[in-house]
């Protein structure tokens, strides 16, 4: 039976279980750590490392660290938000994410925890890579411009769709998301219900000739800023 | 060149940019030795490269990606490639409230572009003059001389991309149309909130209308000979022959007034329509395919269009046009470029009269916002710009991927036209040998009056950076002169 412990994030002292992940545990208690490769449907990646805090001095990804009891933990200082901005501007220069005509603008969880973090212009210069569009499937689009590498399909799509249509290849610069080891997207048993396309954080996996359908001011992140519903750390 | 052949010496004049004018351009003349004019030209040198790196995209990105090839009248491309997309998902029959809502942005977006035209960018040359001193003829020197028509540009402006902002979602590039439909209705606020300044902006675009012909009593003269030429004119008409903005069948006339061709459905234009590719400019110059190159060649945008029209639907214009049309040599069409100012008024008056007839229409509250049908594989969607018909074709594959695209924007087919009136102004304004700031001034009141928009949003407000050069037929600089650089 798990034990309930005590943490502190940055001076407010928060209940948890033992084991739990520090930034489960941070959301529970309604405080915001930036993240992006984490879905709360799905076992953690720490891939992307935004959801970087320090822990007892040491810098942990804050969405696979367990909570121990008695961690003193920081989130919100310049140092850290300094370090999540580059992490993003480097996802932005890395793809070809043109947010100014992308479908997925005002709902796009890359464009909201930038603007979340005040992000105007990358530091680093745009790497503009040559990347394909997948339009084999006849519902489903994959842009690879747009693919961050998070993981999110890969994991929906093995343990909620159980259907391993994803996986990621290559390493380092060179990883790409590989489709059913070297199908097309048209060839796979992908689906329009499938969990692997709900999960996407950028529009990377789309449903066709649905786009633009919600109206500027009405979209997800229009109202309601990535984060808002908790009390906000950066 | 054989030391046996007789060298001429050539001055080619350079002027660039061009300035009040959306965009970058340069206008080169080649005077001989006599001081005649023997080529003028007009150069478009920014590039456009949507119709390459637009392929591979999803059809349904078409309406808000390329738009983002202008920031002055993106409306034009975003319905007209919505247009486009509707016929590729089945939904060109639109529902009613689909329709007049996209006609409603449509209609905001003429009035603010018009607005914008007349009183921000030219009206410095009606009220001063073409010859008044550059640091009086702008836009600064209107708002201290002539207050109130400054802030009635302004207001008009303003209530334009309002009107724009509640159908698109943003003032510019917004994403309300979207392929067989639209986003969004319009709520009972909005509407009150439009209708509540409807009858002040009636009056100030009637009060253009006095405006521009006061201009005209004043200078008969200038204003029927200043860049008259006679051509060819290309619009949409209705089907009954009414002027319509938003949709209709292609309609060209001769200069004459007679019939070229008529109720053309413009998915066929190429049937009609060819684009010749010249060496020194990016834009090309299309033609009537039956006229050929030589005699081909039109004008479009305002002129064009209110030349072309059997008659305009909405009461005021239609006593304008009707006034207007008085000013046709023999009658049938207006062949001079300072029209184009005076047309451009008519449709702005028109524009908000449309408006506030949409705005009293229930349509635009209704739920039924998008049509699905047959799909298809090739698209072409029409509309007539601010400054002119605008083409859009497309083809896409099996996989909803765009393989080719095809724009012919406004500008362009004023393309010829504006060389014409720039080498028309020029004879009428070269003095001697002399390069005189007059020239230049008059060479850009003749651009301007096309309101062209050479392919990206710049206002220049300022100094005008002239580059003159002496050259002879080879090449050798023989003097150059800069200013303002």
């Amino acid at each position: 039976m798990k034990e309930e412990i005590t943490i502190t994030i940055d001076g407010v002292e928060i209940k948890t279980k033992t084991g739990e992940f520090i930034l489960r545990a941070a959301l529970n208690a309604g405080i915001y750590i930036p993240h992006l490769c984490f879905h709360p449907d799905l076992p953690p990646h720490g891939s992307c490392r935004v959801c970087t805090v320090k822990v007892n001095g040491r810098h942990m990804a804050s969405c696979t660290t367990p909570a121990e009891d008695g961690m003193v933990i920081t989130s919100d200082d310049a140092e850290l938000l300094d370090l999540r901005k580059a992490v993003i501007e480097m996802l932005f220069v890395e793809g070809n994410h043109f947010c100014m005509f992308c479908e997925m603008s005002g709902k796009c969880e890359l464009q909201a925890v930038a603007y979340r973090l005040g992000i105007l212009v990358p530091r680093y210069p745009n790497l503009f890579p040559q990347r394909e569009v997948d339009a084999s499937h006849p519902d489903v689009m994959l842009d690879h411009n747009r693919c961050i590498l998070c993981g999110r399909c890969v994991r929906a799509s093995d343990e909620k769709d159980g259907k391993h249509v994803f996986e990621l290849m290559e390493r380092g610069a060179k990883t790409r998301l590989g489709v059913d080891a070297e199908n097309n997207l048209g060839e796979t048993n992908l689906s329009i219900d499938d969990k692997a396309l709900d999960v996407c954080p950028v529009g990377a996996l789309l449903i066709k000739d649905t786009a633009y359908r919600i109206p500027i001011g009405e979209r997800q992140y229009d109202k309601t800023p990535v984060g808002s519903q908790h009390k906000g750390n950066k | 060149m054989t030391a046996t052949e007789i060298k001429t010496v050539t001055r080619k004049i350079v002027i660039e940019p061009v300035t009040r004018v959306e965009g970058h351009g340069k206008v080169t003349l080649l005077v001989d030795e006599n001081g005649h004019i023997t080529r003028a030209r007009m150069h478009v040198v920014e590039f456009r490269g949507f119709e390459r790196f637009i392929q591979g995209r999803p059809f349904w990105e078409l309406p808000v990606a390329v738009q983002r090839l202008c920031g002055i009248c993106p409306v034009s491309h975003h319905l007209a490639a919505a247009k486009a997309t509707d016929w590729l998902v089945g939904g060109e029959n639109l529902t009613p409230t689909a329709q007049k809502m996209r006609r409603l942005m449509h209609l905001g977006q003429t009035f603010q572009s018009h607005a914008l035209h007349f009183f921000h960018l030219c009206s410095p040359d009606l009220l001063f003059g073409f010859d008044a001193p550059v640091s009086k003829r702008n836009i600064i020197g209107v708002i201290r001389e002539h207050p109130d028509l400054a802030v009635q540009g302004v207001m008009m402006r303003k209530y334009g991309q309002e009107i724009i902002k509640a159908t698109a979602g943003k003032k510019i590039h917004g994403t309300g149309a979207i392929p067989g439909g639209i986003n969004k209705n319009l709520s009972i606020e909005e509407r009150d909130f439009f209708l509540s300044d409807i009858e002040q902006m009636i009056e100030w675009a009637q009060g253009a209308v006095e405006l521009i012909k006061g201009v005209h009593a004043q200078m008969p003269d200038l204003m029927k000979t200043f860049g008259a030429f006679p051509s060819n004119h290309l619009s949409l008409v209705r089907e009954d022959g009414a002027l319509d903005l938003y949709h209709g069948n292609l309609r060209a006339k001769d200069s004459l007034g007679n019939i070229i061709f008529d109720q053309v459905d413009y998915a066929n234009y190429l049937d009609y329509i060819r684009e010749e590719v010249r060496s020194w400019s990016y834009m090309k110059f299309p033609f009537i395919t039956s006229l050929g190159k030589e005699n081909g060649w039109y004008r479009v945008g305002p002129l064009a269009r209110i030349n072309n029209c059997d008659f305009i639907p909405t009461p005021l214009a239609e006593a304008e046009r009707q006034e207007f049309m008085k000013e046709a040599e023999g009658g049938t069409v207006v062949n001079t470029t300072l029209h184009y100012h005076w047309a451009r008024m008519i449709e702005t008056l028109h524009s908000i009269e449309g408006i506030r007839d949409l705005l009293n229409d229930p349509d635009l509250q209704g739920d039924d916002l998008i049509v699905r049908g047959e799909k298809r594989k090739e698209c072409v969607g029409l509309i007539e710009a601010p400054r002119g018909t605008l083409f859009h074709h497309y083809r896409i594959d099996d996989n909803d991927q765009v393989t080719m695209a095809n724009l012919i924007v406004s500008t362009t087919n004023n393309n010829e036209a504006m060389n014409r009136a720039v080498q028309t102004v020029a004879a009428q304004y070269l003095d001697g040998n002399e390069i005189t700031e007059p020239l230049l001034n008059h060479i850009e009141v003749a651009i301007r009056a096309y309101d062209p928009c050479l392919s990206c949003a710049t206002h220049a407000i300022g100094k005008m950076p002239l580059e003159v050069e002496l050259v002879t037929e080879d090449g050798e600089v023989l003097d150059s002169k800069f200013k303002n650089r």
